[in-house]
C-alpha cells in the first residue's frame, strides 16, 4: 500500500500530512521550525526521506533545514561538530544559509537591476522561494531566491553558489520585482535531457538553459502583458507559474499574471489557452500525473483582488490541453470564500487516480483523490499556506 | 564566561534553553563575543549578523545593563558587568510584524 506525504510550508512554520494510498484519513504532523515562515519543502526524488526546507524570517533572515528521515527530525546541514570546519577556528563554517552573489558573472561585475521606480538598485538577498532537488543525486539541490538568482548545492545543503549565468544574462539589469518581491519562484528539469531546465521569474519572465544552468536565454515569444511598455518585451513578463509533464518536456504550460499559456517548442513560442475560464488571473498551474494534456489552474479574481470570483474557490481543469475548462466544485466552498491559492501551493501526486492538492492562504488544504472530480478538506485551520508539495512512497 | 540572553527562535535553533555561557578571551566586546557564539552554535551564523559583513541584521537589538548597545562599534569594550559574568548581553528580535 502507497502512502502519500504532503509536506506544507506556512507563514507560520511547516506540517506534514501523511495517509494511505486511498487518501481518506490523515496524520498531521508539526509544527515545524514553529512561528518561522516556511516558504517551501521538497524532497529528494532519489531519495524520498531527503527533504530541504527553506525557513524564513524578517528578523533572523533564511535558515535551510535538511531532513534525512522523512521529516521527523531536521538539521542544518553542516552544523554538526567536526562538518565542514573552518580552519581559522576549527569549528563549522555553518554556511548552510549563505547566498552570496557572484558578481563576475559574465566576466563583468553584475551589482544592479531595475527597482520599481526605475532606479537601479544593488541585489540583494532576502529568501529562498523553491527548492528543487537532483532527480539522480539527494546532495545536489537548486534554490530559486529572492532578488532573483539560481543557486546550487553538492553537498547536501552544506553550502550554495550561484550559477550567475542567468542573472549575468544580458537583460537582468533590466529585470524588476512584482509586487511580491523579484523572486526566482519556478525550476523545472527536464527528465529526459537533465542538462535542460526552465526557471521563471517575476517579474522578469521565463528562462531556459541547455548546459544545466550555465547560460541562459529568455523565453518569452508570444507572451503578451499590458502592464509594461512594449506589451510584447523580451523581458519584464510577471510569469507566475510554469508546469511540465515529464514525459513531454517540450509542452509547458504558464500562468502568468494575466492569461494562461501554453508552448509546444520548450518554450520557444507561446499562446494563449485561458479559452472559456471566468478569469484568467491567477497563480498556480498543474499537469495531471498520467494525462499529459489534462491540467489545472485556480482562477483569481484580478490582480487588485486576490480572491475567487463570486467568493466560488473553483479550480478548473482542461482535459484538451488548455482552451477548454470545466469547473470542479464538488466539496470545495462555493460561497463566502475570499482566499487566495499561491503560486507553489497545489500539487498532483503519481498514484492512479491521479491525486491533487490545493492549499489556501486561509490555512486550508483540500484533496482530491480523483483527478478533482471531488475534494474533501484535508485541514482547515493551518496557518495561510505557501506550499504544497506531495510524495507517493511505497 | 560571559551570559548571552538569546531570542526564541535562536534557542531554538542552537538547542538550548536558558542563557548560554561562552569563554571569551580579552578584551570582551561585541563582536568577540558574536565570534565565541557563532563558533559554539554554527547554526546561528547568519540569523544575528551577515556572514560576511557582520552587519547586524536590522531587527536584532543588542541590549546589556539596561542600554541599548545596538549601534555601537563592534569592537567598543562591552559593559565590566558584562565582561565580569554578572550581567547578560542580550540578543533580542525587535518587536515588530505579526
Amino acid at each position: 500500500m502507497s502512502t502519500i506525504r504532503l509536506l506544507v510550508g506556512t507563514k507560520k512554520g511547516a506540517f506534514i500530512l501523511t495517509a494511505d494510498g486511498k487518501r481518506k484519513n490523515w496524520k498531521v504532523s508539526g509544527p515545524h521550525f514553529a512561528g518561522w515562515e516556511t516558504y517551501h519543502m521538497k524532497g529528494s526524488p532519489a531519495e524520498p526521506d531527503r527533504i530541504y526546507a527553506s525557513q524564513t524570517s524578517s528578523w533572523f533572515g533564511q535558515v535551510i533545514q535538511r531532513s534525512s528521515d522523512g521529516g521527523r527530525t531536521w538539521e542544518q546541514p553542516g552544523s554538526a561538530p567536526g562538518d565542514l570546519v573552518d580552519p581559522a577556528t576549527g569549528f563549522p563554517k555553518g554556511e548552510s544559509n549563505k547566498f552570496v552573489y557572484d558578481t563576475s558573472a559574465r566576466g563583468r561585475p553584475l551589482t544592479t537591476h531595475q527597482f520599481y521606480d526605475g532606479s537601479q538598485r544593488p541585489w540583494e538577498f532576502k529568501r529562498v522561494w523553491h527548492l528543487e532537488p537532483s532527480l539522480d543525486d539527494p546532495d545536489t539541490a537548486w534554490a530559486g531566491v529572492e532578488d532573483a538568482a539560481l543557486f546550487r548545492t553538492t553537498d547536501g545543503g552544506k553550502s550554495w553558489h550561484e550559477l550567475a549565468g542567468l542573472r549575468g544574462h544580458e537583460s537582468g539589469p533590466n529585470w524588476a520585482p512584482g509586487a511580491g518581491g523579484m523572486c526566482l519562484h519556478t525550476i523545472l528539469i527536464d527528465r529526459a535531457s537533465p542538462d535542460r531546465m526552465f526557471t521563471a521569474i517575476s517579474s522578469a519572465g521565463a528562462f531556459r538553459t541547455t548546459d544545466r544552468g550555465k547560460t541562459w536565454r529568455p523565453i518569452n515569444r508570444g507572451l503578451r502583458s499590458q502592464y509594461i511598455p512594449d506589451p510584447e518585451a523580451e523581458i519584464g513578463h510577471c510569469v507566475h507559474r510554469i508546469a511540465m509533464h515529464p514525459s513531454r518536456p517540450n509542452v509547458l504550460f504558464m500562468q502568468k499574471h494575466w492569461d494562461v499559456m501554453r508552448s509546444d517548442d520548450g518554450g520557444d513560442s507561446w499562446h494563449e489557452i485561458s479559452g472559456n475560464l471566468p478569469c484568467d488571473f491567477g497563480f498556480p498551474i498543474e499537469v495531471h500525473a498520467h494525462e499529459p494534456e489534462t491540467i489545472y489552474v485556480v482562477p483569481i479574481k484580478s490582480d487588485s483582488e486576490h480572491y475567487p470570483p463570486e467568493g466560488k474557490l473553483r479550480v478548473y481543469r482542461s482535459r484538451t490541453g488548455g482552451n477548454e475548462w470545466e469547473a470542479l466544485t464538488k466539496g470545495l466552498p462555493q460561497q463566502d470564500c475570499y482566499v487566495n491559492v499561491l503560486r507553489d501551493a497545489t500539487a498532483v501526486d503519481t498514484l492512479d487516480p491521479c491525486g491533487i492538492y490545493v492549499g489556501t492562504t486561509g490555512g486550508q488544504v483540500y484533496g482530491s483523490a480523483n483527478g478533482g472530480d471531488s475534494w474533501e478538506p484535508i485541514v482547515r485551520d493551518l496557518p495561510g499556506v505557501l506550499s504544497v508539495e506531495v510524495q507517493a512512497l511505497e | 564566561m560571559i551570559r548571552v540572553q538569546l531570542p526564541h527562535h535562536l534557542r531554538t535553533l542552537a538547542r538550548v534553553d536558558g542563557e548560554v555561557t561562552l569563554e571569551v578571551a580579552h578584551p570582551v566586546t561585541q563582536c568577540s563575543v558574536l565570534d565565541a557564539l557563532e563558533a559554539r552554535y554554527p547554526m546561528l551564523r547568519g540569523t544575528v549578523r551577515d556572514h560576511e559583513t557582520h552587519k547586524r541584521r536590522p531587527l536584532v537589538r543588542f541590549f546589556a545593563c539596561r542600554r541599548d548597545l545596538s549601534h555601537d562599534a563592534p569592537d567598543t569594550l562591552l559593559p565590566e558587568p558584562v565582561a565580569s559574568g554578572a550581567e547578560p548581553f542580550m540578543i533580542v528580535g525587535a518587536i515588530a510584524g505579526g
